[in-house]
């Protein structure tokens, strides 16, 4: 495996001079020297004794994102040899899988990405509902994916078709073969182009206890840093220590749909996103099948109407919700939108972010019927206004909100339990990899306060000689590219990146030709 | 699909000199007994189906820019594969008053059998290309709005 390779896109000569990679030894570990230096040379590293290996790419992260680049660059020619990707699961899948079950998506539950977002083939073709057509045996999909929004829903597919479409394709692009598991501490600039990627690998016994990549290309793709809380609900579980009764969403919460079988139960939800969605669904599913459970939505910003004064740039909106069928309005990944977007800096690039982005959910007609019938049974109410205070009870029995109306007046909720589903953390310092980036490496933000990106999604302030970094998904949100954290954009991402990378000197930019035969070779799954 | 204004032009352009054309070709033997000239010869049909293509083509730029202003009442500023498959009721009509009245060429009275077969199966298996196989042909093809060049 430890092949000694000329790094891709270094001008010749550089081989010599970085000269071979390095077998190490195993303990060895970061020095207090290297941690201080935002570049280092060959012979710090060599002196180190961290064992090192050439590769020509990294992609950090191991998740969608890692897979999207992955997948594209063994589609435009990459060997696997070519391609580390470093990340702490397995299955690219896995936190997504996480998250999504945590959210109430279960495998049967269709997510919110259209028919075209084949996370599994860079072409979108063909399309999810052609294919769940093809296994079911029937037109259904067929017909909603062609009427669709006009006389149908947009279509869009169950989470397990996506599992299972990038399970078989991660075997077919020979994913364990590119995979190392473990955590990338840091990424640092390397003395003469290129940059050490820094890894502590998991857990086997007697390994390494870190090593090094010594690529000219890096590309990150690490998700979230964690999950969000809102401000008084944190501070609520930091006062009190009680992480059970006040729960976020995207963790395990499951304590909560259990305990509502066994006796009656008023929850509080919070936020008005696609995961509230999916949790007033679930615990309405809940009810209607028997569970005592009252719901409080609690609105903070309450939409009851059309949102934007454009009557050409209009946001259905009604009972509280905003609507919009995906995260942002279709033609941001491939259309006016994405070209819109493009040409606008600073301010006026935010501005837009918001108006198509911003809290929003799916007008699915299933979700409104229940609520309306939930409503009229007296199992689901709303309620608007700014938190006061989140208390426990003295006798232990409810934690009571107090929450400040426009009116002016005060409204006191008693629950059992509070579900926070407004979000996850998307401060790009809380994650250890992008703080050390942001001290060591000349990298900024955006208007966003998240990492700053070229249009082709090139990290700005990181390039070091022929090197490049690169960066997708969520964190790079602000920046010229709305949909970064889609199966779509991270797709887009992809193709963008590895058309960069072949301006590089690393893979050449797939052309039809090569497109074409691909592609028979995805239908009939074999290797790239 | 979410085209903007050049894609729309451009994959019009290229859908018709292409699929339209190579299917044009293939079915215009076939369609000669639908004329409604009983001589009528495989000559003829082209005569009267390239004037056909030849007006999607041109009278189409029209068209996209009418579809392009409605689009930009859309939030999702997107154009759905329904309208681009039922767009063609409109289109059919106005290329066969147009042809009727000799554009681009004299073709005559417009055989209503064989004008309708041949306008209806090239529409719809341009519509089924651009649905699909134009991704696989032109990776890029569907981030760029549409647009090839
Ligand atoms: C609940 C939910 C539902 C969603 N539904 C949809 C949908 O329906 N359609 C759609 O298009 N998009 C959807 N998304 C958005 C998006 O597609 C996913 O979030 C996607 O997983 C993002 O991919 P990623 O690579 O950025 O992050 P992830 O898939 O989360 O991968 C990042 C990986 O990096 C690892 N990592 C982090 N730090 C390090 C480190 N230092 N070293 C090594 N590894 C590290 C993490 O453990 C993780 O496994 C959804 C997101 C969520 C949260």
């Amino acid at each position: 495996m430890s092949e000694t390779r000329r790094i891709a896109g270094a001008p010749i000569g550089a081989a010599q001079e970085a000269g071979p990679a390095n077998q190490g030894t195993e303990g060895a570990d970061l020095t207090q020297a290297l941690i201080d230096r935002d570049t280092w040379t060959d012979a710090e590293v060599a002196a180190s004794g961290i064992p090192m290996e050439d590769v020509d790419l990294v992609s950090v992260g191991g998740g969608l994102g890692s897979f999207a680049l992955a997948d594209t660059l063994r589609i435009a020619g990459l060997g696997t040899g070519q391609i580390r990707v470093l990340g702490d699961n397995s299955s690219p899948t896995a936190t997504y899988e996480y998250l999504a079950a945590n959210s109430q998506i279960p495998e049967h539950e269709r997510l919110r990405s259209d028919a075209g977002s084949v996370m599994d083939n860079i072409w979108g073709f063909p399309s999810y509902a052609l294919r769940e057509a093809w296994t079911d045996k029937s037109l259904k999909a067929v017909w909603q994916v062609v009427t669709e929004p006009i006389l149908a829903e947009y279509y869009t597919p169950r989470a397990g078709q996506v599992y299972a479409s990038v399970r078989r394709e991660a075997a077919r692009i020979g994913w364990e073969d590119m995979l190392r598991l473990g955590f990338v501490r840091m990424i640092r600039k390397r003395e003469g182009g290129g940059y050490f990627v820094v890894h502590t690998p998991q857990g086997g016994s007697g390994g390494a206890k870190r090593h090094i990549y010594r690529t000219n290309f890096a590309h990150i793709a690490v998700g979230y840093p964690g999950v969000a809380f809102l401000p008084d609900l944190q501070e609520y579980r930091e006062r009190t220590g009680d992480y059970s009764r006040v729960v976020n969403a995207y963790e395990p919460h499951d304590h909560v749909y259990a305990e509502t079988r066994t006796r009656p139960c008023t929850i509080v939800v919070r936020g008005s996103g696609i995961v509230a969605s999916r949790v007033l669904q679930r615990l309405l599913d809940d009810y209607e099948s028997g569970a005592q459970i009252r719901v409080i939505h609690l609105f903070r910003n309450y939409v009851d109407g059309p949102q934007g004064d454009d009557p050409k740039f209009k946001r259905p909106g009604r009972n509280g919700f905003a609507y919009q069928a995906f995260n942002f309005p279709k033609s941001a990944w491939g259309g006016q939108l994405r070209y819109a977007l493009e040409e606008l800096e600073g301010d006026a690039r935010s501005e837009l972010l918001d108006k198509m982005g911003g809290t929003n959910t799916a007008p699915r007609k299933s979700w409104s019927d229940q609520l309306e019938r939930a409503r009229k049974a007296g199992a689901y109410d709303q309620a608007v206004g700014k938190v006061v205070s989140v208390e426990a009870m003295d006798d232990g029995s409810a934690i009571r909100t107090r929450v400040a109306t426009s009116a002016g007046d005060e409204h006191v909720i008693d629950a059992q339990f509070i579900i926070d589903a407004t979000g996850l953390l998307a401060r790009i310092e809380e994650h250890r990899l992008m703080a050390d980036l942001l001290d060591h490496s000349g990298v900024g933000k955006n208007p966003k306060g998240r990492l700053d990106v070229e249009r082709h999604f090139e990290v700005r302030g990181a390039a070091s000689g022929p090197g490049r970094l690169y960066a997708s998904g969520s964190m790079t949100l602000g920046g010229y590219y709305a949909g970064v954290d889609s199966f779509l954009g991270l797709q887009y991402a992809a193709q963008r990146i590895a058309d960069n990378l072949a301006e590089q000197g690393l893979g050449k930019k797939l052309g039809t030709g090569r497109s074409v035969q691909q592609w028979v070779r995805w239908a009939r799954n074999k290797t790239p | 699909m979410t085209p903007t204004l050049f894609g729309r032009i451009q994959t019009r352009l290229f859908l018709v000199a292409t699929v339209g054309v190579l299917w044009t070709l293939l079915i215009g033997p076939a369609l000669a007994g639908m004329m409604s000239d009983p001589d009528a010869t495989t000559g003829d049909v082209y005569r009267l189906a390239f004037g056909a293509l030849v007006l999607v083509a041109v009278v189409g730029i029209g068209w996209e820019l009418i579809y392009h202003a409605l689009q930009q009442y859309r939030w999702e500023k997107d154009w759905p594969t329904f309208f681009g498959l039922v767009t063609g009721l409109p289109e059919g009509i106005v290329v066969a008053l147009l042809l009727g009245a000799g554009l681009p060429w004299d073709v005559g009275d417009v055989p209503l059998g064989a004008y309708t077969v041949h306008f209806a199966t090239t529409w719809v298996l341009i519509w089924l290309v651009a649905n699909g196989p134009m991704q696989v042909l032109f990776p890029r093809w569907r981030f760029r709005g549409g647009q090839l060049l």
